[in-house]
């Protein structure tokens, strides 16, 4: 290889790579700001704002205690309600639907995805809520009192996200959930078909083969229901309080950002609004990641060896 | 007997779960498009917003300012989204390219909050002015890990024999990769980049304290502007009925553009599978 040519190729990888490396050091510069722009908040309350409960910003009393439960009730709330219907629909598609029916399908469930928060948040306060405050109103009494179920029908609260939530999550679980039963072998199947087993017991063993991703693939759309903004601040009453109720109006670390971030007028009302962020992020990042080796551990093998390829895939991932 | 009716009844649940997804699609689209359609009319897409009170007025001023915040994201997005992509489909087996996969995994899952939040206080914070190119900026970041994850995938479908061939011809690398690779797989690329678009145009969170909001016209990058969400938002939030009705037929117009833009790229892939089979 001449040296003129050696000289082009090393140009091309630095002038790719320095976009590349931007890309990584994009991740590590907002870690890095929001830390520093929520120094303030960090240094005065320390661990306490995450233990505390007041949030009062005219006495600059901050205690974040209520969104971070907020924000996990929701998107667990969400994650019982999307997890059976998302692998519901990945079977369906991937092990059941008749070829002809598979794209449209594929494309539909897509579209779930691709409608904009803010339109499923106002469908949520005009549509969602009254219903589900109807529901509220109908409820017997003996059920009220269940701390779960416990408090005025407002319509607006935990369940209204927690429904809204799921509604939004389902596609992304469910895609990759497909993705990765298709990492499945086939001749997992054809050998449980071999012995007798019908389609349930079929697709329970490759669910059962595939654990490792399917699992990756919900906590991938737990970090999504985590991080949602818009739809969850338009239904859920935004009301700082931490209650076991379903019916109670309540708050979360990401509407606390949208709702108050432009009313912030004092710096450590500020800086305690990033810390909020940044732990939002921190959360975000460790779930993610966690979620992205499980689903890659099973359906990379499959993936970098090119689409034709099942049957290398299979020997690297027996 | 008893695993027959089990079996049955396991596949009777996943063909529910797809009707049970179903709904919710049909109802959103319904009451959008069905609110949207009596608000919606040519002054929604000619005017700018008027006080309560007061007949008419639109979001002119916000479809403009949605055109240019995500026009600015694309700016950034495109060429950072596109580079990142050749290196990971190039040097697919070196350890900056798993990072950098591992990267833009990460920061497509980072909440569009935070990005705002990062925006802010890189955009903002500094020249106290909430702007249209801080809008930009953290539009961007959200679309920089689509485009370059959208990239190495298409690229890496790209025929190894046609590389194989340009090199064979003594290009250069850099030359095989722009003049043979990446051509081919441009359409794939822009199906992504419009896919990007599409979902990026409908992000609210990421504008509320970027962008912020503008009664006016503008197209002053300094300064803040307007945006179809956060308008819709404004008005969603506002009790006021009127302003009910505009926010439904903005949200009649984002779907429509998510829908549009769905339907083309659907179409086009389905091209390119035909092409390349």
């Amino acid at each position: 290889m001449g040296g003129k040519a050696r000289t082009g190729d090393l140009g091309f990888r630095l002038g790719t790579g320095v976009f590349a490396l931007a890309l990584v050091l994009l991740v590590v510069a907002i870690g890095y700001e929001l830390t520093r722009q929520s120094m303030l908040s960090i240094e005065k309350f320390g661990w306490n704002f995450w233990r505390t409960t007041t949030w009062d910003p005219v006495t600059g009393d901050f205690g974040a205690l209520p969104f971070l439960w907020g924000t996990l009730y929701s998107s667990f709330l969400a994650l019982v309600l999307s997890t059976p219907v998302a692998l519901g629909i990945a079977v369906f598609i991937s092990e059941l639907a008749p070829g002809r029916l598979r794209q449209p399908l594929v494309f539909l469930t897509e579209l779930l995805a691709a409608i904009p928060s803010i339109v499923y948040g106002l469908w949520g306060i005009f549509v969602l809520v009254p219903v589900v405050r109807a529901m509220e109103t109908a409820a017997p009494d003996w059920l009220r009192q269940i701390p779960l179920f416990s408090g005025p029908p407002l319509g607006v609260g935990m369940l209204a996200a927690g429904v809204i939530l799921a509604i939004m999550i389902v596609p992304f679980t469910a895609s990759v959930a497909r993705e990765v039963l298709k990492s499945v072998p086939i001749a997992q199947r054809e050998g449980a078909y071999a012995l007798g087993a019908t389609r349930f017991e079929a697709i329970r063993a490759a669910l059962y083969y595939a654990r490792t991703g399917i699992i990756g693939a919900v906590m991938l759309g737990f970090g999504r229901a985590l991080g949602e903004t818009m739809a969850v601040t338009m239904v859920i009453g935004n009301t700082p309080r931490i209650s076991a109720s379903l019916f109670a109006p309540q708050y979360t670390m990401a509407a606390v950002l949208a709702n108050e971030f432009t009313e912030a007028d004092t710096d450590l009302y500020l800086n305690a609004l990033i810390e909020i962020g940044l732990v939002l992020f921190i959360i975000t990042l460790f779930i993610n990641g966690l979620s992205r080796l499980l689903i890659w551990s099973m359906a990379r093998p499959a993936k970098a060896l090119g689409v034709a390829s099942t049957v290398p895939a299979e020997e690297s991932a027996a | 007997m008893t695993r027959k009716i089990l079996s049955a009844l396991f596949v009777g649940f996943c063909a529910l779960s797809v009707l049970i997804a179903l709904v919710p699609l049909a109802f959103v689209l319904f009451f959008v498009i069905s609110q949207g359609i009596g608000a919606i009319n040519l002054d929604f897409f000619t005017h700018r917003p008027v006080p309560v009170g007061e007949a008419g007025g639109g979001m002119a001023n916000a479809i403009v300012g949605t055109l240019i915040i995500t026009g600015l994201g694309s700016l950034l997005a495109i060429p950072v989204g596109i580079m990142s992509g050749v290196y990971m489909s190039e040097y697919a087996g070196s350890r900056l390219a798993g990072g950098v996969r591992f990267a833009a995994d990460t920061l497509n899952g980072v909440p569009s909050i935070v990005i705002g939040v990062f925006a802010y206080g890189v955009a903002v914070l500094p020249f106290r002015q909430f702007s249209a190119l801080a809008g930009g900026l953290a539009l961007g970041i959200m679309m920089i890990p689509i485009i370059a994850r959208t990239t190495e995938e298409l690229l890496l479908l790209v025929p190894q024999t046609m590389r194989e061939g340009a090199l064979a011809l003594g290009a250069t690398r850099a030359r095989a990769v722009f003049t043979v690779v990446v051509p081919a797989a441009l359409p794939g690329i822009i199906t992504g980049i419009v896919l990007a678009l599409a979902r990026i145009a409908g992000e609210t969170a990421p504008l509320l304290f970027t962008s912020f909001n503008n009664p006016f016209f503008t197209t002053d990058l300094t300064q803040p502007i307007a945006s179809l969400t956060v308008q819709i938002w404004a008005y969603a939030i506002s009790p006021y009925e009127d302003w009910h009705r505009q926010a439904w037929a903005g949200a009649l117009v984002l779907v429509m553009i998510v829908l549009v833009c769905s339907l083309l790229a659907r179409f086009a892939t389905r091209r390119l599978e035909q092409l390349s089979s």
